[in-house]
């Protein structure tokens, strides 16, 4: 197991609270940084492994670079803080962009990033919560978060701590039928403290998703599913907040975050074998530039 | 429900879903971490009354068992004790990934209740028995396997799943059986009970097998044969001390299990058995299915595959003839 990096958390928290006090634009500048601190990470982390999620990590960045700055009451320090909001990734292999977005925050030290993937590593390509502070369950297989997020929102709800639950799945990821089973049930309680955020790159894969089992009309299933439904561009900062506000109707909240797959690296965006692809090391460098 | 090998005295028996759902409310009524967690089975579960009592803490998430068992989980990970209650065959087929990555590999405490396993629901066919539930999770490391033989055990596996929650699946039986221990006979974690100690031959039965190892000991105690029995209340930690124990101090074994023999718990004792030096390896006769099973009733279901006392009776013998 991992343990917390206590100067990352101390600068963590400065950024947070000068992100919570600035005005629009110099949050957005901070945001930015951390974003394209964070892409550069990741690229790192692909190429050292030989391996990784690149096109879904950088689609889901700029979601989780809100959600860990801006949005979810936690502290690094305490992972384990009772009545702390909670954060699922489902699409589990997109577990780079987790990683560095919980160093950043100081879950754990920074220098563990260069092991990911090496034999014996807490790092495995998956989360895995026995290792990793601050990955609140096992997932992976797709189908999976949501459920375990709604079984949180219900257990918030339960012991009335006000306590709000965020589930990231990729658009790809809803063709299973266990996250259907779940919105009903979340629906069915009025968990108005969970967020189900749908990373809508609109790629899987092995192909786009309207080319697979299309998922569109996307918006109009979660609204007759019983959310309330915001529909955004998933790396405006400005909309992500507002998607990520409460619920104000007292439905839980389901965020269509339309992004780019391989958002930031221009030769990787929006295109389907950059799924698992591994850049070259002239093509590294080239994204270094393009997230300097 | 007929018996090749009669029991001297006439036995009451029971349904394991009454104890498991009486000591459920009870315990629930001091400790607010109890939640139950169910798809539409509140009734074949038998939480009617724990409805009642906590109608906030029971979550009927209706016919989704693979959201189920994540909902469980994430109950657990924000401390509550989920008993998380279906019938066996969807439990722990329909969401067995769940069991797996959401339950055993994330290690969030879920009390997975499998009701009515075995061929409970005789009639209604393979679809809806439970007997790849145990060779299905004994291959996840991490989750107990507790199989009460009665409703003491029952009780007993409830009470220690509140006071030491971890993953842990209970299968919890409806098709009635006799007491073979009592309230102040304990359950111990990992352990397979004694029920009666012998030196000829070793029965090994589990959940509503015990009983009928019994009798069939009775049967071979007539032919002047010393017979063990053990009741394998845990798959899961399995009890590898008293399988070789058995192995090296009675010259046969029989395993008898409601349940497949692919990976169950014959599989479990033969894979102990086999790997004990030469001279300590006796035969090793495993009863239990094999097959889809026909159309029939839970009773007929057992005679028809070699399930009651007199077929565990003849393979102790048979298993005796050949050591």
């Amino acid at each position: 197991m991992l343990t917390t990096d206590t100067r990352q958390v101390e600068q963590w928290r400065e950024l947070t609270s000068a992100v919570a006090g600035a005005d629009a634009v110099e949050r957005d500048a901070l945001l930015t940084d951390r974003a394209k601190a964070t892409r550069r990470e990741i690229i790192k982390m692909i190429d050292k492994a030989g391996q990784g999620h690149i096109g879904g990590d950088l689609s889901v960045t700029d979601i989780l670079t809100v959600l860990y700055n801006a949005v979810l009451r936690i502290d690094p320090a305490t992972p384990d803080l009772e009545g702390r909001d909670r954060f699922i990734l489902s699409k589990g292999h997109c577990a780079a962009a987790l990683y560095v977005t919980l160093a950043s925050a100081g879950y754990f030290p920074a220098s563990a990033l260069s092991t990911f993937m090496d034999a014996d590593s807490a790092l495995n390509g998956h989360p895995n919560r026995n290792k990793v502070p601050g990955v609140e369950t096992n997932t992976g297989p797709l189908g999976h978060g949501l459920p375990v997020a709604v079984g949180q929102a219900l257990a918030a709800k339960l012991a009335g701590n006000g306590a709000r639950v965020f589930a990231v799945m990729g658009d790809g990821e809803m063709q299973e039928g266990s996250n259907w089973e779940a919105l009903m049930t979340a629906a069915h309680y009025g968990l108005d403290n969970l967020t189900a955020i749908v990373d809508r790159n609109r790629l899987q894969q092995g192909a786009r998703t309207e080319d697979t089992s299309s998922l569109d009309p996307l918006d109009e299933k979660l609204l007759a599913f019983g959310f309330e439904l915001r529909s955004v561009d998933g790396h405006d900062y400005d909309q992500l907040l507002g998607a990520f506000a409460p619920s104000s109707t007292g439905k839980p909240v389901a965020v269509i975050a339309n992004t780019i797959k391989g958002k930031g690296v221009s030769f990787i965006e929006d295109r389907v074998e950059w799924h698992h692809k591994v850049p070259s090391a002239e093509q590294v460098a080239l994204a270094m530039e393009e997230l300097a | 429900m007929s018996r090749e090998v009669a029991s001297s005295t006439t036995v009451a028996e029971y349904d394991n879903r009454t104890a498991f759902a009486e000591e459920l409310v009870e315990l629930a009524r001091t400790d607010e971490r109890i939640v139950a967690v169910c798809n539409d089975s509140v009734g074949s579960s038998n939480l009617g009354a724990f409805k009642s009592e906590f109608p906030d803490r029971l979550i009927n998430v209706g016919i989704a068992e693979q959201n189920m068992v994540g909902v469980g989980a994430g109950l657990a990970s924000a401390g509550y004790i989920p008993f998380v209650c279906a019938a066996g065959p969807f439990l722990t087929g329909r969401a067995l990934e769940q069991v797996k990555a959401d339950v055993a590999y994330s290690q969030h405490n879920v009390i997975l209740c499998g009701m009515s396993p075995g061929m409970a629901y005789g009639e209604l066919g393979p679809t809806h028995h439970s007997v790849e539930d145990l060779s299905w999770l004994r291959a996840l490391p991490g989750l107990d396997i507790v199989v009460p033989a009665d409703r003491h055990q029952t009780r007993l596996a409830v009470r220690q799943a509140v006071e030491n929650p971890r993953p842990t699946y209970i299968r919890v039986g409806r098709f009635k059986v006799p007491d073979v221990s009592s309230d102040s006979s304990g359950l111990e974690r990992g352990t397979f009970q004694t029920v009666r100690d012998g030196s000829d031959v070793t029965l090994i039965g589990t959940g509503t097998t015990v009983s009928r190892a019994l009798e069939a000991a009775d049967a071979l105690a007539e032919s002047g044969l010393s017979v063990r029995v053990l009741n394998a209340a845990y798959l899961a930690p399995l009890d590898i001390d008293a399988i070789t124990a058995a192995a090296g101090q009675t010259r046969a074994i029989v395993t008898a299990e409601e349940a497949n023999v692919a990976g169950g718990l014959g599989a479990a004792v033969a894979s102990v058995v086999s790997q004990l030096p030469a001279g300590s390896r006796p035969p090793v006769r495993i009863l239990g299915l094999s097959e889809f099973a026909p159309t029939g009733n839970t009773a007929w279901l057992l005679d028809h595959f070699g399930l009651t006392a007199a077929h565990i009776r003849d393979a102790a013998e048979d298993a005796l003839s050949d050591g």
